[in-house]
């Protein structure tokens, strides 16, 4: 597939303090990449070198198919986890200052933003000041003008903290959509249940140096653990339990259904088929659930990092 | 695209546009005209008061010396004991009674006079009393002795030196004056701007800080070209509440004296005639001054003023900016801001004690080429002659600093603003330096 992002050996030092350590990411056009880790792992860093306010000690960042240049910053849309908006200046100077710096002309940002405004229902607000609205409300003019200048490149860095369910669903939409029409995002985030529901790829960044990365389907059939959960309708379970536990290894689980059962989780060893467990489970009753356990994000963040600490 | 002059508009319409700014601007000088209008208006009710002194005489010798005028009435009193004098005085709310007993001879009269009065007088009032007394013993003194006291006035003679450069340019000690207050002028000038708008960049740098826009703005712009528009915009809002402030204080004091028909510029001019007649005749003063400043290098003035304004200027708001940046709130400002004060305060010190003591002593010299005092110093030391040279090279030294500076603050201001929560100190600043 196409890259658009491409950080080769990516260092960089501040100080004795190493906060990446050679690391590379390819990010492929039209995808959404999830950049995870750890609070302090060195993601924002790297967010950093890709919109030049960084520059890395070693390597190089290929933004499509040239180095990194001065002129690229109009190609990269960029909505930092710090961000803010100038309390004293009113909505609509603000957001045509910011697009101006972006390179867009006066008149085309006004039109653009008049577009965007109406599109997000916060027309109305174009005279008011920063500090008359509220954080949800900030947020959104940050985001519109994070996106205004029709990027290539997306980056937005925890995008929904300050948002209410409703405009989080909202931006998430949008970001959806921004997606469908070309834009390639790049998402970081700890909220892992958004990088379930958006992110393609995704790579896992823990102290400093990348430790995972790939398609986030990919990953999770690595991390599958040939492990199900199985509902056993049975007149015995106590029995029942103990003669699996004597064969498989058990785990704890508990899943909703609507018959009384014997919930058990079953992990097989490798190689063994799942179709062997399904046979030998109908011999000791009714079989009434059975899923594969996929390992969620959430899990292979989990897993990964405190592997990664073992090692060090 | 180049955003430089976006960043200096936006700047400058926000600081323009700010409510406190246009306030002080034309609060400041109102409260100028309407603090001199108040002190005008009071030392002139002061004046219009008539002091009586009431003078009992036993000696019988100076009833003549002591000439009344509009501010001063002399009442001589006698036939009255002492004691019947004072309770006369007292109950006529006199300025003070001045009791000159009967002596022997004139020499004795030197310790023997009092001045009886409610409160603690004037020292000029007890000046004139003195002068006249001691001018009168003095001829008294001078007759006695044979000698005839307006042969002797004839005969004084008064030095009045002249001053000469080898060059060839004369000056006189009012030249000196007016060179000082030029110099003074120019030096403070620059002082309060630095202070003033330098503070204003800082706030602004932290403002962004605070509010946490930065990362957004700096990922579209150059750090160094928002530092130098943010420079560059507060530095013209600045000259523009400046200007106003000239303005201003022009309209006001002409509206004020249209009123109350008080002129605030009267005071200093009533002090400049009264030692105008001391020099002989106003009209003389005037064309004197008028000479002596034709006679100053106004043209070399205005363009070392332009240049070290400028410099200095820039110089210390890169600093201010480098400050802004380093920290998180206005608060923890306080470590930096001693190194910045100190070269600055200094620099006023020396120009107006050594400079005019010694406008071309080592100390003024010395402080005329250092970068951080130089602007001030050498802007004093200018009118009294300075040699061309020793001003290109102050000049270029300071610029020099300047892009030292800058380079300096730009990396400060990089790093910096980006880092939030983490208390600088100076150990960290130079960490920073290295990023």
């Amino acid at each position: 597939m196409d890259k658009l992002l491409i950080a080769n050996t990516v260092s960089k030092s501040f100080g004795a303090f190493k906060a990446l350590d050679n690391v590379s990411i390819e990010v492929p056009r039209g995808s959404i990449f999830g950049l995870l880790g750890p609070n302090g792992a060195g993601k924002t860093t790297f967010i950093r070198i890709i919109n030049q306010i960084t520059m890395p000690d070693t390597g190089t960042v290929i933004l499509d198919g040239e180095p990194l240049k001065p002129a690229h910053i109009r190609n990269i849309g960029y909505l930092p986890e710090e961000r803010g908006l100038y309390k004293s200046m009113k909505v609509g100077e603000q957001a045509l200052y910011l697009s101006q710096l972006k390179g867009l002309s006066r008149q085309e940002a006004k039109t653009r933003l008049k577009y965007w405004f109406e599109r997000l229902e916060i027309g109305d607000w174009w005279n008011k000041k920063i500090q008359e609205l509220s954080k949800g409300m900030a947020q959104k003019i940050q985001f519109v003008v994070t996106v205004l200048h029709e990027p290539k490149l997306l980056i937005f860095d925890e995008p929904f903290s300050g948002f209410d369910p409703i405009n989080a669903n909202l931006i998430k939409d949008e970001i959806l959509r921004l997606r469908d029409e070309g834009a390639t995002v790049i998402f970081s985030t700890h909220r892992m249940e958004s990088v379930e529901e958006m992110c393609d790829h995704i790579a896992l960044i823990h102290q400093s140096r990348k430790i995972l990365d790939g398609k986030l389907i990919d990953i999770k059939r690595e991390y599958r653990a040939n492990t199900y959960d199985i509902g056993l309708i049975t007149e015995n379970p106590v029995e029942v339990t103990a003669g699996l536990k004597a064969r498989f290894e058990l785990l704890p689980t508990q899943f909703k259904t609507i018959n009384e059962e014997l919930q058990l989780r079953i992990k097989l060893p490798e190689g063994v088929a799942a179709n062997n467990l399904v046979s030998h489970l109908t011999t000791l009753g009714t079989l009434s659930h059975f899923v594969e356990v996929i390992p969620s994000a959430n899990d292979i963040f989990i897993q990964t990092v405190s592997n990664s600490k073992n090692f060090n | 695209m180049n955003h430089l002059p976006l960043i200096i508009k936006r700047e400058y319409l926000n600081k323009v546009r700010n409510k406190a700014f246009i306030i002080m601007t034309f609060l400041s000088p109102l409260i100028m005209v309407g603090i001199i209008t108040l002190v005008a208006y009071l030392s002139q009710l002061n004046n219009e008061k008539v002091r009586v002194i009431s003078v009992l005489d036993e000696s019988g010798l100076f009833a003549e010396q002591f000439e009344s005028d509009d501010k001063l009435k002399y009442e001589m009193l006698s036939n009255t004991s002492l004691q019947e004098a004072k309770t006369y005085v007292e109950e006529a709310e006199n300025y003070g009674l001045l009791y000159i007993p009967k002596v022997d001879s004139i020499s004795s009269l030197s310790n023997q006079i009092t001045f009886y009065s409610e409160d603690s007088p004037s020292l000029v009032v007890m000046d004139d009393i003195e002068d006249a007394i001691e001018d009168k013993a003095n001829m008294m003194k001078l007759r006695e002795v044979g000698m005839d006291p307006e042969r002797i006035k004839e005969l004084r003679i008064r030095v009045n030196t002249n001053l000469e450069t080898f060059s060839g340019e004369t000056t006189s000690k009012l030249g000196s004056g007016l060179k000082l207050i030029f110099g003074g002028i120019a030096g403070y000038l620059l002082f309060m701007f630095i202070i003033i708008y330098g503070n204003m960049i800082m706030r602004s740098v932290i403002e962004e800080k605070t509010s946490r826009i930065i990362e957004v703005i700096i990922s579209s712009v150059k750090p160094i070209k928002l530092l130098l528009g943010k420079i560059l915009g507060t530095s013209l809002a600045g000259i523009t509440q400046f200007v106003a402030w000239v303005v201003l204080l022009g309209i006001f004091s002409m509206v004020i004296t249209a009123i109350f028909g008080i002129d605030p510029a009267a005071v200093q001019q009533q002090e400049a005639l009264a030692q105008a007649q001391a020099a002989g005749g106003s009209e003389e003063l005037i064309r004197e001054i008028i000479l002596e400043i034709k006679s100053l290098p106004i043209l070399n003035l205005v363009i070392m003023f332009i240049l070290f304004f400028v410099g200095g200027y820039l110089l210390y708001a890169s600093l201010y900016a480098a400050i802004g940046a380093a920290v998180d709130s206005e608060t923890d400002t306080q470590q930096f801001m001693l190194p910045i004060l100190m070269p600055l305060i200094l620099a006023v010190y020396v120009g107006f004690f050594t400079v005019i003591d010694n406008p071309h002593g080592t100390v003024s010299q010395v402080f005329s080429f250092i970068p951080f005092t130089s602007p001030v110093v050498m802007l004093m030391r200018i009118p009294f002659g300075v040699p061309i040279w020793q001003q290109i090279v102050s000049v270029l030294i300071l610029f020099a600093t300047f892009i030292g500076t800058v380079w300096f603050a730009a990396k400060i201001y990089r790093v910096g603003i980006l880092m939030y929560g983490k208390k600088a100190s100076y150990k960290e600043l130079i960490k920073w330096l290295k990023y």
